[in-house]
């Protein structure tokens, strides 16, 4: 087999850490090529680094068995390679068309020196845009691999599989050869990613190659034709999927044996705590994306909401958490109606929340670690005694949590930007577990992690089960919910369409319905 | 552009038309009124487009510029030293000067535009504080060569205000010849069409800003450019892993911006009032944020909006051009504090989105990490 | 792994660490400040002044005599009271540029509860009464004008640099009309745009005799303390800043973004509003038209040289009323004019604005986070 790609010795630091460590990586023509590796292994940045977006410190690429320098993702582009992000590099506002003729104005005209005289451009850059050709043309090539894109739509409006699909033939109209995908499957439901997976041996059938970045295990025994994983920096080693399983790829992956059950008793829920009755909610541009949801979470037990992101659940807990106004239902936790409240009433009823977003919302960066631990209860006593901030309070409040919690930090002054994203994670987490709640909602709580921190907040999770608190666990990776959940209620396109017990329901159901087609368990 | 928007400016154009035809009560033709509020109103206007067309090739590109109100001064100021210098020292004929003029006041609003991108795009400074502090050089520059060189007996003006080279003359256009056979006979036909004529007998610069409108239109959505320069102030990353060089980018747009603010500036003192005075822009520059802001960052939206602001001015001069006219009971309307706030006012209520909200570029005004 | 600033900041010795952060902090504005000198001195050069003359005839009016340090200190009173308006919007996350007209209304209020209430009222005032009232009233003055367009910002999401500019000129215009028009000094020789004298009871006292330097210097800095106080030990002064670092956040963390941003902008234009009546009550005895021009920019430029605190804000102001004190001196002495600077001080701004500037000439490293005002237009 011909090697189309071949990197060698790859080394790149960023400040604090050594993101790739003499990483030698190649590629075979015509294969699926996975490289594997938890947050923060260095994958994405040794495709960055393939893809022209940053520079290696040392290390040399070969296309084709030649040497090569890329300094800009043009040369990259110029090389045949091509690569498909994982947050999308569309503009949501532009069509499918303008997105891919973007850089590529002029691509489907003959060069300026292969043209007469008198049309040649004057100024390039003031060359007119010819939309019709290029939609043509696009269709023809997504046609042509079966992608089928609509040229005219705006991307803003296509949903998430199809642009990413729009991503793909945007690498192929530049004539890429070799395709980096970094965590396709992370946007997509298991029936989608199936889809994906057809695509990729479409295009490998014709001669493209591939380097397919992920964290999910299953996934890479499904598709890959070799898996390379990577561990700190470093390359672990490179095996076929025939030779190995999930275990030892795990245990390649974290470097020590990984438990991959989450353990935890059997669940024993008491009363009802929190109910939702037909929730409705607006997003930001007025359309309905939480369009009639019910359900209701007892003390004691995990509650999984399941589903693809992008189907409303953002807007959901965002409803819930009075972050968001709701158009129409009521919410009830522990009896009392708390619709349409902001905040903070609905915190002092006994609700605690872990945002999705801990950056956005969870943490002020700039703030010290022990001011953000007192983000949500500064007003409160012993914090604060009528108006007047009490630091000695605060500060050995934060220095308990620090201790209880495990967050690791040079001290409780520390801008918390300085953290790591697991670490941050700990700070929001010692906070809204370490007063006494009712319901804790949990959205994306381990996003992003590592695995040691993964584990822990699963823990944590788990424990506040067991002492009786209703959990709300939202959560885009299905392994999470049906690992931690007692019962698992599916989203999609803001309703719930099925609840049902977590022990009951299978992988392929929970996608299914994910994907919005109804399925009675039997 | 759509309709609800379109109709508010419309209203607001016929009730300032409107309210200076009735003053005018029997005494003067309406055609005449209208003629001349039309005309004042693109004149005045121009340099609220000009400013508008720089915001928004900035914004479009990612880049904030509060600095319109300094780089339009600062140009004013440059533009007309410049004419004067060649005409008094040089003792180049008029004309020559003022285009020379012209180009300097233009080259200046270049310059202080490369300084805000310097720092907004290489300094990431924050781009407001950027913007104020073009607006602070730009005041603090002008007024200090303002009087070491007009005001100082030791200067090579010696001290005093040399007579200015005129202005730029209005360009007569011969619509009527163009028209005339549209309307064989009919007198009232001619009327119309020589009150449009008239309309349009503008001086260069307010000529120039009606073309850069259609061009910048142009170039915007219809050219490689300007598809970069959108995609780069909507999702810059994107743009970068497709090849755009995000920086250059916004450098070279700002520094367009730039070139049209100094065009504006030069409308000041060059084609309006021969004269300099500290602080003479009043606030056009921060107003023509407001009509980019209101036209949803296009070129054709910012010149509408410009024209309701141009009106709402135009309504004060021909108030005065017609102050024989006015009936003693409208008379207060005279008091320039009333009618001279209608453009402030008019700007916050469309901030407040009064006609509903408009969208920016998506990145406007953050800087670019890569 | 702790970068070299954390290393140098969290010493075991607190009192070391805590000078490290200290002249870390100041580093850069001192060095702005230099600079900009240096580049003033060029601009003297340009024009055929001596630099160093002109310097030191600038310090020499500004600190040279005990009169000299009087006069600074009243011009530093109104940039005291501004800056602290702008410095707490900027804490807030707001860009009050509208501190000028906020002035000008809270000097023409006060101006007015000054001369015109004793008359109305038709008895006289006694002083521990009518001089509280008029600073009081130019503070109501000041806080409404500024909590319009903080109210337009939280409501509507109008962008509040606009809406206050446009304040600004339509206080301009207002001021204007009253001044002259119903408020303008009957007095038959008066031919200018100006308020008649306030009353003997609304007037705040000079501290030494012979001196001008009046009670409401000292009154500033008292501020200065009460707004550090506000921002950092309470909880009014927590959501303030919560909301300025990260508005999403605060909504999470409970508080009312909205109430917020307008109570910001409400203080800040309360303690613009001060700046005036402070003017009116303890230097001119009166308002004039045109007094409060320049103090908007200027305000700006002392926040950001004063890094938002208060301490700073201080510190800044009294630099830029020592330039513009000494400058009148440095005229007479070396016949440089004044403008110059004015020159100078958009220099110093332009360096602490981009104080990435100054650090890449003399090779500083950057710590902490960057101030983020603009998030674009909002809405």
């Amino acid at each position: 087999m011909t090697i189309v790609l071949e990197a060698k010795g790859i080394t790149k630091q960023f400040p604090g850490v050594l993101a790739n460590d003499k990483v030698d990586f190649d590629l075979r023509k015509g294969e699926i090529h996975a490289l594997l590796g938890e947050n923060g292994a260095g994958k994405t940045t040794l495709m960055n680094i393939l893809y022209g977006l940053y520079g290696a410190d040392s290390g040399q690429v070969n296309i084709d068995g030649a040497p090569i320098t890329i300094h800009s993702s043009k040369d990259a582009i110029a090389h045949g390679v091509g690569m498909v992000h994982q947050h999308f590099m569309l503009i949501p506002v532009f069509t499918v068309t303008e997105n891919i003729m973007l850089g590529a104005e002029t691509d489907h005209r003959l060069s300026n020196d292969q043209r007469k005289w008198w049309q040649r451009s004057l100024f390039p850059q003031l060359d007119v845009l010819d939309r019709k050709t290029v939609a043509a043309k696009v269709t023809d090539l997504s046609h042509q691999y079966g992608l089928d894109v609509n040229a005219e739509a705006i991307v803003g409006d296509l949903p998430v599989g199809v642009q990413q699909r729009v991503e793909i033939v945007k690498a192929l109209y530049r004539k890429a050869k070799i395709l980096i995908l970094d965590e396709p499957t992370a946007v997509l439901t298991p029936q989608e990613a199936d889809d994906l997976f057809r695509i990729m041996h479409e295009l490998t059938e014709r001669d493209v190659s591939i380097i397919f970045i992920t964290h999910k295990l299953k996934e890479v025994l499904a598709v890959a034709d070799r898996i390379t994983v990577m561990r700190g920096g470093k390359v672990v080693g490179t095996v076929m999927p025939k030779e190995t399983n999930l275990a030892q790829l795990a245990s390649m992956m974290v470097g020590r044996e990984v438990i991959l059950k989450v353990k935890k008793d059997a669940a024993k829920p008491k009363e009802e705590v929190f109910r939702v009755e037909d929730l409705h909610v607006l997003d930001q541009r007025g359309l309905e994306t939480v369009r009639g949801v019910s359900f209701s979470v007892r003390a004691g037990e995990i509650l999984g909401i399941a589903g693809v992101q992008g189907n409303g659940q953002t807007q959901l807990v965002e409803g819930l958490t009075g972050l968001r106004p709701t158009s129409s239902g009521r919410i009830l936790l522990s009896g009392e109606d708390v619709t349409g409240k902001p905040p903070r009433p609905i915190t002092e009823t006994g609700m605690s929340h872990i945002p999705e977003d801990r950056q956005r919302h969870g943490l002020v960066l700039s703030y010290t670690v022990a001011d953000n631990m007192v983000l949500c209860s500064y007003y409160l006593a012993p914090f604060a005694k009528g108006s007047v901030i009490q630091r000695d309070q605060v500060d050995a409040n934060a220095r308990k949590l620090i201790k209880e919690f495990d967050v690791r930090t040079p001290s409780p002054y520390v801008p918390t930007s300085k953290l790591s994203g697991g670490n941050q994670q700990k700070v929001i987490v010692a906070r809204e577990l370490s007063r006494p709640i009712k319901l804790l909602i949990a959205n994306q709580p381990t996003r992003g992690l590592d695995v040691g921190s993964i584990e822990y907040i699963h823990h944590e999770i788990i424990t506040m089960r067991d002492r009786g608190v209703g959990v709300l666990l939202v959560s885009a990776e299905l392994d999470e919910i049906m690992a931690l959940s007692d019962r698992i209620a599916v989203m999609y396109r803001g309703e719930i369409v099925t609840v049902v017990d977590a022990k009951k329901a299978t992988r392929e159901q929970l996608g299914l319905w994910m994907a919005g087609a109804r399925v009675e368990i039997i | 552009m759509d309709w609800k928007r379109f109709g508010f400016i419309a209203i607001i154009i016929i009730i300032l038309f409107g309210v200076v035809v009735i003053i005018g009560g029997g005494q003067v033709k309406p055609l005449v009124i209208i003629t001349s509020m039309a005309a004042t109103t693109i004149m005045v206007a121009t340099p609220l487009t000009l400013g508008a067309l720089s915001g928004t090739f900035c914004e479009r590109s990612g880049v904030v510029n509060i600095g319109i109100e300094g780089m339009m001064l600062g140009s004013a100021f440059f533009g007309w030293l410049a004419a004067i210098y060649m005409n008094s020292i040089f003792s180049f004929p008029a004309m020559p000067s003022l285009l020379i003029g012209v180009l300097a006041a233009i080259l200046t609003g270049g310059l202080f535009a490369l300084l805000l991108a310097v720092l907004s795009v290489s300094f990431k400074v924050d781009q407001i504080i950027g913007g104020t502090v073009i607006n602070i050089l730009a005041v603090g520059i002008s007024g200090f060569m303002n009087r070491q060189l007009f005001f100082e007996k030791g200067s090579i003006f010696k001290g005093q205000v040399p007579h200015a080279p005129g202005v730029l003359p209005t360009i007569h256009i011969p619509l009527t010849n163009l028209l005339s056979p549209l309307c064989e006979t009919n007198t009232a036909c001619m009327d119309v069409i020589a009150a449009i004529n008239k309309i349009f007998d503008q001086r260069p610069i307010a000529l120039s800003a009606i073309v850069l409108v259609f061009v910048s239109h142009f170039v915007l959505f219809n050219t490689r450019w300007g598809l970069r320069t959108r995609s780069v102030g909507e999702h810059p990353r994107a743009a970068d892993t497709v090849g755009i060089n995000v920086a250059f980018m916004r450098y070279a747009n700002v520094i367009i911006g730039g070139f049209m603010a100094g065009l504006a500036g030069a409308y000041f003192t060059i084609e309006s009032v021969p004269s300099f005075e500290p602080l003479l822009t009043n606030g056009r520059g921060f107003i023509s944020l407001a009509a980019m802001i209101f036209g949803n960052w296009t070129p054709f939206g910012a010149w509408a909006a410009s024209l309701v602001f141009g009106a709402a001015q135009a309504l004060q001069i021909n108030l005065q051009f017609f102050r024989e006219y006015i009936p003693p009971q409208w008379a207060f309307l005279q008091q320039s504090y009333i009618v001279g706030l209608a453009p402030y006012i008019l700007t916050m209520l469309i901030l407040a989105g009064i006609v509903g909200r408009t969208i920016p570029p998506a990145e406007d005004g953050k800087p670019y990490e890569k | 792994m702790q970068s070299p600033e954390e290393q140098k900041s969290s010493h075991p010795n607190p009192f070391i660490s805590a000078l490290h952060s200290s002249i870390n902090t100041i580093l850069v504005p001192v060095l702005a400040v230099l600079t900009a000198m240096i580049v003033g001195g060029l601009v003297i050069a340009s024009v055929g002044g001596n630099p160093f003359a002109a310097y030191i005839g600038l310090f020499q009016g500004a600190f040279g005599s005990t009169k000299a340090l009087s006069e600074t200190a009243i011009w530093a009173t109104p940039y005291i009271f501004a800056g602290l308006a702008v410095a707490l919007a900027f804490k807030g996350g707001l860009f009050n540029i509208g501190a000028e007209g906020q002035l000008a209304l809270g000097a023409v209020a006060s101006a007015w509860f000054g001369y015109a209430l004793p008359d109305v009222l038709g008895i006289n005032i006694p002083p521990i009464i009518h001089l509280p009232l008029s600073i009081v009233s130019g503070m109501l003055a000041g806080l409404l004008w500024a909590a319009i367009p903080g109210a337009l910002k939280a409501f509507t999401g109008g962008h509040e640099v606009i809406n206050t500019i446009m304040m600004n000129y339509i206080a301009l215009n207002l001021t204007s009309f009253l001044l002259n028009g119903p408020m303008k000094d009957p007095n038959p020789l008066n031919v200018i745009a100006r308020t008649p004298e306030i009353a003997e009871s609304a007037r705040f006292s000079p501290i030494f005799p012979g001196l001008r330097v009046h009670w409401g210097f000292i009154l500033a800095l008292l501020v200065a303390v009460i707004v550090w106080w506000l921002l950092w030990k309470t909880t009014v002064g927590f959501e303030i800043r919560t909301v300025g670092a990260n508005p999403d956040a605060a909504k999470y963390a409970g508080i009312n973004v909205k109430r917020t941003i307008i109570l910001t902008m409400a203080l800040s234009g309360l303690l613009a509003g001060l700046a005036g009546a402070i003017e009116v009550t303890g230097l001119n005895y009166r308002h004039e038209l045109g007094f409060s021009v320049g103090y908007g920019f200027d305000s700006i430029a002392i926040a950001l040289l004063g890094k938002s605190h208060p301490l700073g804000v201080v510190l800044a102001a009294i630099l830029f009323a020592a330039m513009k004190n000494g400058g009148t001196r440095m005229q007479f002495l070396t016949q440089i004019p004044v403008d110059v600077i004015s020159v100078i001080q958009a220099l110093i701004l332009l360096f602490v604005a981009a104080d990435a500037i100054v650090r890449y000439i003399y090779r500083i490293r950057a710590r902490g986070e960057r101030v983020v005002l603009t998030r674009g237009w909002g809405g």
